[in-house]
């Protein structure tokens, strides 16, 4: 009937189980890019699984240029005091001090995220130096085994941030699929020469080889723009989706949020799919990614 | 004869719960519409977040469906999430105003109770029943505040609070046994529903 832990201690945290675990509860669900408390407000309501908090949506970061850093600590914790739904917020790749402060703020999970400027071009965060969880983007299985390594939890395939354009988004998950069904084909004695190619360590490439996908949850980012999109992702195998810029630079933010829930849920199901993807308004602009100059691309940000 | 169990499949830990309860010798499937709960001995309502499973739920009147299959003897194990749906009263409710819970379960829930992520722990439970402590993982977990049914039969404690219930065909912990590989409550539910 009691507890075998002492009553008056605090509880262990920041353990793996629970760390990966919350992003195991995210799964099938949508995690929208708010920039405000109102925004994520809507995004509540819309059902979002999480919001993710940062200065600038993608497609203004590209609209304005300029460094693009973590957010105002006022606006985070008014988005932390506005919803019930956990909170995520963004730092900059490499930049440890902004992964502290975000920590200090309680943030739920950190996004050290290419669509901010690299405070690092070498190194990432050391994140297993934390107790609260992050999630890194990845283009390639070896970048995501790498990041998994320094201690990310949980891991979204880049995509093209603020373009509207699911092609990079389908680039990577179909690259992070295909890899992991190469492993799965290997001869055991050929692993250890594909940890090399993959750039990971050997044990980890030996597990993703045995269950035949990551270790932890992987949502997809980076482009998805409207409900077919998202249902794409969740048939190739996406736990969930991320959506930045196509939400609130959409004409109608809390109609297109909801559907695009709706389209998670239901992914394979093309009835509901076009059900609500009727009269949902202008979709965000877009930008095609083959007209964007290599410089101005941001998956290419992170090593 | 396997009882036949689903998991509510909107958004969440449905895999996991799957695994647990297929090793537990139980037939399983998904459930998204109220049309799938035909012919389920239980159905298990998996952690995640209830204010978009609530949301996702509502056009398709899934909650009130689950009450009735509920009502007719199908059996409930709500985790995290599932025992926020499954609870009579809900203290800090805003966010779920206006949406349809499954409700039946004589307790008072807070949800995120004991804070943001940084809070979220892991603990080994005492369980009535069990001869030996269950590993717990508790994520941004609800807290029972208040027992309110003289039916609800408290299974386990951690840190004071009741973290495992029963209340006739509705079993409900605020944690997660579909993320450690000890499947002692999935058991325990699947001969529930073999009843």
């Amino acid at each position: 009937m009691t507890s075998t832990a002492d009553n008056n201690a605090t509880p262990a945290t920041g353990a793996t189980t629970v760390n990966t675990g919350l992003a195991q509860m995210l799964k099938g669900g949508v995690i929208m890019d708010v920039v405000t408390a109102e925004q994520a407000t809507i995004a509540e309501e819309a059902g979002a699984v999480a919001v993710m908090a940062l200065e600038r949506v993608p497609a203004d970061i590209r609209a304005t240029g300029g460094v693009s850093r973590m957010s105002d600590p006022d606006l985070i914790t008014g988005i932390i005091d506005a919803v019930s739904i956990p909170v995520m917020a963004k730092a900059r790749i490499g930049h440890f001090v902004e992964a502290q402060i975000l920590e200090h703020l309680k943030v739920d999970y950190i996004d050290e995220s290419e669509v901010l400027s690299p405070a690092d071009y070498v190194h990432h965060i050391d994140k297993s130096k934390f107790k609260v969880p992050f999630v890194c983007g990845a283009t390639n299985l070896g970048e995501a085994l790498r990041r998994i390594t320094e201690g990310a939890s949980m891991i979204r395939s880049k995509g093209e941030a603020g373009t509207g354009d699911v092609s990079e988004a389908m680039k990577h998950i179909r690259t992070i699929n295909s890899e992991i069904a190469q492993l799965r084909s290997m001869a055991e004695d050929e692993l250890y020469v594909a940890a090399k190619e993959l750039q990971a360590p050997y044990d980890l490439v030996r597990q993703v080889a045995k269950d035949g996908r990551l270790p932890v949850v992987m949502f997809v980012a980076g482009g998805v723009a409207t409900p077919a999109d998202a249902a794409m992702m969740m048939q190739m195998g996406a736990d969930g989706v991320f959506v930045g810029s196509g939400i609130f630079k959409a004409g109608n933010p809390a109609a297109r949020a909801a559907a695009i829930v709706k389209a998670t849920t239901y992914y394979d199901d093309p009835a509901v799919i076009a059900e609500v993807s009727k009269g949902l308004g202008e979709a965000m602009v877009g930008l095609n990614v083959s007209d964007l100059p290599a410089p101005h691309r941001l998956a290419e940000r992170g090593w | 004869m396997a009882p036949h169990i689903g998991v509510l499949a909107l958004q969440g830990a449905v895999a996991e719960h799957e695994r647990a309860l297929r090793a537990s010798g139980a037939e399983v499937r998904k459930v998204r519409r109220p049309s799938e709960l035909e012919g389920l001995d239980g159905l298990v309502v998996p952690g995640g977040e209830s204010t978009a499973m609530a949301r996702l739920a509502a056009p398709v009147h899934l909650m009130p469906a689950i009450r009735e299959h509920l009502d007719d003897g199908m059996a409930v194990f709500g985790t995290c999430a599932g025992l926020i749906l499954a609870a009579d009263t809900v203290s800090d409710a805003e966010a779920l105003k206006g949406f349809e819970r499954i409700r039946g379960l004589g307790v008072v829930v807070r949800r995120n109770a004991y804070g943001s992520q940084l809070s979220s722990f892991e603990d080994r439970l005492e369980v009535d029943g069990l001869d030996s402590p269950l590993p717990a993982v508790f994520i941004r977990a609800p807290i029972i505040e208040e027992v309110t049914s003289p039916e609800v039969e408290v299974l386990a404690e951690s840190h004071g609070n009741p973290v495992a219930v029963r209340q006739g065909k509705i079993l409900a912990a605020s944690f997660h046994p579909e993320l450690t590989p000890d499947f002692r409550l999935h058991q325990l539910f699947t001969d529930m529903c073999a009843e």
